[in-house]
């Protein structure tokens, strides 16, 4: 049954649904609504769960190490500021091998202070052996929790994962959004099963120091973990479309890419934007068409290189500058990488940054310069506070 | 009750001869039994027990980052608690880690109450490294990054006072120790381990390195610690101080005189002004815990 829900209390209800042990997070505009709401479940008693309220994101998610080291499935939530405070510790998960989800409002980074939008929170930690969804929706940003902890729990794979949607634009908005029942939820998500745990009955080490000899297996094994994510990402997003109807099996989405003269590329809530103008271009004769990227990491280069082949030029629309880069946005290098051997253009534009609007008509003119072949640059700077 | 036969942190592993957190270590898992979880901080202990693929623990075992081990530690104890587990949950952490990098972690852990013992192993700098100053580094103390030189006597800051810190955050038990004295570190951390909420003990425990004494002399040099009132033995309860070790107090100079870092308060010449500031620490520390033995005791 559908709801009219803001985006946040979805999370929480997604988060609820997974029947975390523990909770542990550090409040943070635009994430505060989620953790907000959990506290009120926990203290009415609807969520069996240990709520911490900590100093610091550093402490939260160092919280949720401890945790799931001692076998409780564990969830926390952040933003920006906090993700980057805590990314020492975000590195340290992954190494340690903790199926940790985490939410992120996607929100920009200081200097200057921003609350508002982008992507470059989640995007600077890519390199961090987490697997990346990113939801276009309400729907599909909820959906994606059963699926992050379903995927990230498998003893093939025991690697953390971010689910990361837009800040304000999701996190704040109402939209209809149907959650599934405890029942449903149980029957699609079983009780975690660590593969080991701190247990005084059967002591282990973990965490230890690994010398030159080992350090690059460890890492090596952490790669191969996060390529077969995907697969368990996958399975778990087919398994979740046979049980509830909406499938999530695909890495990546195609919106109108047949025939497509210039295809799009976007992570997150920019593409219900893009899908608007591309029926607009498309009813004025531009063959336009989207590809939408849900999962980020692992990169799903050969589900790519598919869904554009045959596109004479790629446009991929950046929430995040990669500083001092040649192609500017973070986004396009991998996805120029994935069509290597081909002729497809492929070209970056940063767009809005710190919140600032994309329209159908910023759209439009994308498409127009990527014909043109103009790419790797800003795109609706304002020149004139330059 | 202490069962001294237990033997639960195993021998073949990497610190130095005479090392003060090894015996720590050995004595500290001999207070808690084998119901216990360990979480450790980056450090000197963390490195000479756990070069993978070999462990010197012989209990569960966790470490995270250097900061960290406090908050790593209350969510073990989240866990435990939600599951009705009965395992004792103690952080092991150095100075650096506790004095400095981990306060914010520490003063979250013990505002929140969490049941756990947090551990301070306080050999008095950055030893993993080589010998930086901490906040734990005592006054005047030459250290590598607070060296003896023409125009300084080494460390220019007086010790933090961590125990009193942590007092002030309401914890339930707050004490000293030394691994000169290793019957009262092993009571000490049974009866925090067994004390409800969060605890800190703070060891003393001389590294022959970074000190610049024989690895032979480590319990001697801890004695003399004790014996002079650089270091005090006692114990808080709820911020009120319960016990502390009485003494028959010796002046700093045979404290100071048997430790290289130390040494340039008496070569060429003593440096009479300065030892008498350390001196004054040591009166200080006589005044306010209690310990000087009067003549008619």
């Amino acid at each position: 049954m559908l709801q009219i829900m803001e985006g946040s209390h979805a999370v929480a209800e997604a988060a609820k649904l997974c029947r975390p042990e523990v909770v542990s997070a550090y409040p943070i505009t635009p994430q505060t609504h989620i953790v907000e709401r959990l506290a009120e479940m926990v203290a009415d008693g609807e969520l069996d769960a240990e709520y911490l309220c900590v100093d610091s994101e550093l402490s939260a998610l160092s919280v949720c190490i401890g945790s799931s080291a001692a076998g409780s499935r564990v969830y926390s939530a952040t933003s920006s500021q906090g993700l980057m405070l805590m990314a020492e510790v975000v590195f340290n998960v992954a190494g340690m091998r903790q199926p940790i989800v985490m939410s992120i409002a996607n929100r920009a980074l200081g200097a200057p202070l921003s609350i508002w939008n982008d992507q470059q929170d989640s995007i600077s930690l890519r390199d961090a052996g987490w697997f990346h969804l990113y939801g276009e929706d309400v729907q599909e940003m909820t959906d994606q929790h059963f699926i992050a902890y379903k995927a990230a729990e498998q003893h093939d794979v025991l690697l953390p994962g971010f689910v990361c949607f837009d800040g304000f634009i999701l996190s704040h908005t109402y939209e209809p959004v149907d959650i599934p029942s405890q029942e449903e939820i149980d029957a699609f998500l079983p009780p975690y099963v660590p593969y080991n745990k701190l247990d005084a009955k059967a002591p282990i080490s973990m965490g230890m120091y690994a010398t030159p000899d080992y350090y690059m297996e460890f890492r090596y094994e952490t790669d191969q973990a996060l390529q077969r994510a995907g697969d368990a990402i996958s399975a778990a997003g087919k398994e979740f479309g046979e049980m509830f109807g909406r499938d999530y099996s695909g890495h990546t989405e195609s919106y109108r890419m047949d025939d497509a003269d210039v295809a799009f590329v976007a992570l997150g809530s920019i593409c219900g934007t893009v899908k608007d103008a591309i029926d607009e271009m498309r009813a004025d004769g531009i063959k336009a068409g989207l590809v939408k990227i849900r999962t980020f990491r692992p990169f799903p280069a050969a589900e790519l290189a598919k869904a554009l082949a045959g596109v004479p030029k790629v446009a991929v629309l950046e929430k995040n500058i990669s500083l001092g880069s040649a192609m500017k946005g973070a986004v396009g290098p991998e996805v120029k990488d994935a069509l290597t051997g081909t002729a497809i253009e492929v070209y970056s534009y940063v767009i809005g940054l710190g919140g600032r609007d994309i329209r159908k008509k910023d759209i439009r003119a994308i498409a127009a310069l990527a014909e043109k072949g103009v790419g790797n640059m800003f795109y609706g700077l304002r020149t004139e506070v330059l | 009750m202490v069962d001294k036969s237990l033997e639960l942190f195993d021998c073949g592993h990497r610190a130095c001869g005479g090392c003060g957190p090894a015996m720590l270590a050995r004595l500290m898992l001999k207070g808690t039994g084998e119901d216990v979880i360990v979480v450790a901080s980056t450090g000197c202990m963390e490195v000479f027990s756990t070069p993978y693929p070999e462990t010197a623990w012989k209990v569960p075992w966790i470490h995270s980052l250097f900061e960290n081990a406090a908050a790593v530690a209350s969510g073990v104890e989240a866990s435990l608690k939600h599951n009705n587990r009965t395992e004792k949950v103690v952080c092991i952490c150095g100075d650096g880690a506790t004095f400095d990098i981990g306060m914010l972690c520490i003063s979250g852990a013990f505002e929140r109450g969490h049941d756990i013992t947090y551990i301070c192993y306080d050999n008095e700098a950055y030893m993993n490294t080589g010998i930086q100053r901490s906040g734990a580094t005592p006054y005047d103390a030459s250290t590598t990054t607070s060296p003896a030189g023409k125009k300084s006597m080494g460390n220019s800051l007086p010790k933090k006072d961590m125990p009193q810190i942590l007092n002030a955050h309401g914890a339930s038990y707050v004490a000293t120790a030394s691994v000169a004295y290793p019957m009262d570190v092993m009571k000490k951390v049974e009866k925090a381990v067994n004390t409800p909420g969060a605890c800190y003990l703070q060891v003393h425990t001389p590294c022959s390195t970074g000190w610049g004494f024989d690895g032979s002399k480590t319990i001697e040099i801890g004695k003399q610690a004790i014996e002079c009132g650089l270091w005090v033995n006692y114990e808080m309860e709820y911020g009120e101080l319960k016990a502390s070790k009485k003494v028959r107090r010796v002046p700093v100079d045979g404290y100071l005189k048997a430790q290289k870092r130390f040494r340039h308060l008496f070569k060429p010449q003593p440096v009479t002004e300065e030892i008498a500031k350390i001196q004054a620490i040591a009166d200080a520390n006589a005044a306010k815990y209690g310990i000087d033995i009067q003549l008619n005791e």
